[in-house]
């Protein structure tokens, strides 16, 4: 009985870490997939669930749950919340909110942009207008947050992506822009600020990296790593970062998108850089690490695989561009979406790398997919598919 | 009989105490505030609301009348529940959801809610209901007969009844506060020979005086406060950053109404501009001026600063900041700072702005002269 008990706390525990993707590049923000399923190589449109607003935001799967935000009307001020089984695609619910912060963005991009984040039982959903919303996973409603409500100079008129991120019951939320730039870490039980940090006045789409026991902030100083709960400084790297595309951080190596790559080794209150290469200049997509190798996607759409230990070029392979979203891998394989909505599965371990499959969505795709169960979910402004 | 009666009465008073008991949970959430204050208290009141019956929607969407924004999307939530559940056993209390819609003392966000669920429930009826919204408090619910009658306008011009069209057109004009369709009209209109003041419709405030250029170097002229901060004469002259500061009269013939720094002083950088007018009010009253601007800005109303903003060149648009404000009966005067900064790129130079004068709906105020 004993060794049973054991055996079901083990798959339940396994479990969690399968299947689910909780945030925006999933596990830890690697881009990564932890699940022992991968996806197999035959994918093929599993089902297609109807959106009825527009969002760069990511999926997320709990379980057997996918999220998905999307914000719609003429200054899109109604912003979406939505539920779907990952099974069939049905909705199981959905939950519309109205914009209490400014909804001004850049035409390219859109006010459900941020991608919202899970600790297993709530999902937080931010949006570029500053809203931020905690559910529970059946959709009622715990707490929300009006940011810019809060800080009425929290926002930018290109519109924010900044992803929030969870880590021991702190949600992190950043709103980094030109005026009222803050990060605060926000009860996940009541969404009150445990702390707020004021950050550089310059805008800021970079996403945090949740990395051995630390919140990394990426901005155009560079990165700071501050303690979920409390805020207070770990290590700071003030070298300089990319503003668009993400850091990762792997092993004991953070890999900063600064001056190209920059791998770094942080300790408590010092940085070690390993190595720079300015050439893996990554454009929008943040880069990933898989086996000994780190892949960036430059502005020109190419793929660049490159030596993790000494950041060495091993090849580049040209897809097919240009590229919003970022890459995610499962097992031994890479998927990526381009703008017009050519999905792409790439085989890294190929001498020169090679593109597997197309599958092509026929509409414009400027998100990241999300994986989970051997399925991949990628969205786009009108459609969620499930590919599997 | 009896048995009836008190089966009725039984009836009555579990509605009433569902009533009764939902005023608590409703004041809880409009008592949330700033930074998450009754978060945890609204959770659970949420809870017991979306619990209650169909009925009871009209109460919950009274709720959010006068309600702060925060409030209003608790409720909204609530509201979205319980007729999600109304709505799948076709109970939506769609008499009483019209009722609450025809009521205009009840918020413009409540009533677009309302008239969504009355949409969802029958689409006939809120097909019947959208030409009564033409002149709403909701510039949302407004959008519906507007669309209506450009669709109406095209219908006609296809059958090539030119003075139908315009009829249509017009009314939708006059109707529209929403910049997307207020183009579609005034292009359509004037297709048509006809004329659209649109500095007039959308209440643009076209005349200024305007002095320039003190110093924004390192950005430090945002928060330095220049002469016309102080007082506003209009014959003083003041040293500024590369000649004389001087104010000169500007009208604008912009048809949305930009204010242009660059026409009166040149293309300048690292620079401070002031503009000056008086707004004329008929009467004491509540009203919202809107401005636009890519650069850094401050804008008083009778020497009260309503709102600073220190962003750069990251886009304009039409209403881009709303700021409630009050009127006075009489004369209202209106400075504006705007800062130019030091990048050089070409999508940099527009050292500019634009302003109206307007009600929570949009609807230009009419200046007294």
């Amino acid at each position: 009985m004993k060794t049973i008990s054991m055996c079901v706390l083990m798959c339940l525990t396994a479990g969690v870490v399968r299947a689910d993707w909780l945030q925006f590049r999933g596990p830890n923000a690697t881009a990564v997939s932890t699940d022992a399923k991968v996806p197999a190589d035959d994918l093929k449109i599993a089902w297609t669930a109807d959106l009825p607003g527009r969002g760069l935001s990511a999926p997320i799967v709990v379980g057997e749950r996918v999220f998905v935000t999307c914000s719609s009307g003429p200054g899109q001020e109604t912003l979406h919340v939505f539920c779907f089984n990952a099974a069939d695609g049905s909705k199981r619910w959905e939950r519309a909110m109205r914009s209490t912060g400014r909804t001004m963005t850049h035409n390219k991009t859109c006010v459900a942009a941020n991608t919202p984040c899970s600790d297993g039982d709530r999902v937080f959903a931010l949006f570029s207008s500053n809203d931020l919303f905690a559910f529970d996973l059946d959709g009622n409603l715990l707490w929300l947050r009006g940011l810019t409500f809060d800080y009425p100079n929290a926002s930018n008129s290109l519109g924010m992506s900044q992803s929030p991120v969870v880590m021991d019951g702190t949600l992190v939320v950043q709103s980094e822009n030109d005026s009222e730039s803050f990060v605060a870490g926000l009860d996940v039980a009541t969404g009150r600020n445990k702390w707020k940090l004021e950050r550089p006045k310059a805008a800021n789409w970079t996403s945090a990296t949740v990395w051995k026991n630390t919140v990394a902030l990426q901005s155009s100083k560079g990165i700071l790593a501050v303690e979920p709960a409390t805020g207070k400084t770990v290590w700071d790297y003030s070298d300089g970062a990319s503003t668009i595309p993400s850091s990762v951080g792997t092993g004991d190596v953070l890999y900063a998108a600064s001056h190209g790559i920059t791998a770094l080794a942080p300790e408590k209150g010092s940085v070690t850089q390993l190595w720079r290469n300015e050439k893996l200049n990554s454009g929008t997509a943040s880069p990933l690490v898989l086996g000994d190798a780190i892949y960036v996607v430059n502005g020109a759409g190419v793929l660049i695989k490159a030596n993790v230990k000494n950041g060495d070029e091993a090849w580049k392979l040209r897809m097919k561009g240009p590229f919003s979203g970022s890459p995610v891998a499962a097992g031994k394989r890479i998927y990526i979406v381009n703008e017009r909505g050519i999905f792409q599965v790439i085989d890294p371990e190929a001498p020169e790398g090679k593109v597997l499959k197309e599958i092509e969505l026929k509409e414009t795709v400027l998100t990241t997919p999300a994986i989970s169960g051997g399925a991949i979910y990628v969205r786009s402004d009108a459609k969620l598919w499930k590919l599997q | 009989m009896k048995s009836s009666l008190v089966c009725l009465f039984a009836l009555a008073a579990v509605s009433l105490q569902a009533a009764a008991d939902l005023s608590k949970p409703i004041e809880v959430l409009r008592a949330v505030q700033k930074e998450g204050q009754g978060n945890e208290a609204a959770g659970k009141a949420w809870q017991e609301i979306v619990k209650a019956d169909a009925a009871t929607l009209p109460e919950v969407l009274k709720g959010m009348n006068g309600a702060n924004p925060l409030a209003e999307n608790w409720l909204r939530t609530a509201v979205g529940v319980i007729a999600d559940e109304a709505l799948k056993a076709k109970k939506l209390p769609v008499p009483a959801l019209v009722a609450f819609l025809k009521d205009t003392q009840n918020s413009p966000g409540a009533r677009v809610v309302a008239f969504d669920l009355i949409h969802r429930a029958d689409e006939k009826l809120a097909e019947e209901l959208t030409p009564t919204l033409l002149e709403d408090p909701s510039a949302d619910l407004r959008r519906h007969p507007v669309a209506k009658l450009i669709e109406a306008g095209d219908v006609a011009l296809e059958k090539k009844d030119n003075a139908a069209a315009i009829v249509a057109y017009g009314k939708g004009l006059g109707g529209a506060r929403d910049e997307d369709q207020i183009k579609v009209l005034a292009k359509k209109l004037r297709g048509l020979g006809q004329k659209v003041d649109l500095p007039k419709h959308f209440g643009f405030l076209m005349s200024w005086k305007m002095i320039a250029p003190f110093s924004n170097a390192d950005r430090a002229g945002f928060d330095t406060v220049y002469p016309p901060e102080k007082e506003l004469k209009f014959d003083a002259v003041y040293e500024g950053k590369t000649k004389e500061a001087k104010w000169v009269d500007f009208t604008s013939t912009d048809e949305y109404g930009k204010i242009d720094f660059n026409k009166p002083f040149g293309m300048e950088k690292s620079v401070v501009g002031y503009a000056a007018t008086d707004f004329f009010s008929t009467e004491d009253r509540p009203a919202e001026i809107r401005i636009g601007c890519k650069d850094g800005w401050k804008v008083w109303l009778n020497g009260e600063l309503l709102f600073a903003r220190d962003e750069y060149h990251r886009g304009a648009k039409l209403d881009q900041y709303k700021l409630p404000c009050q009127l006075k009966k009489g004369k209202n005067t209106i400075l504006v700072k705007c800062c130019q900064n030091e990048q050089t790129e070409q999508w940099t130079v527009e050292w500019e702005f634009q302003l109206r004068v307007c009600d929570a709906t949009g609807t230009a105020i009419v200046a007294a002269k």
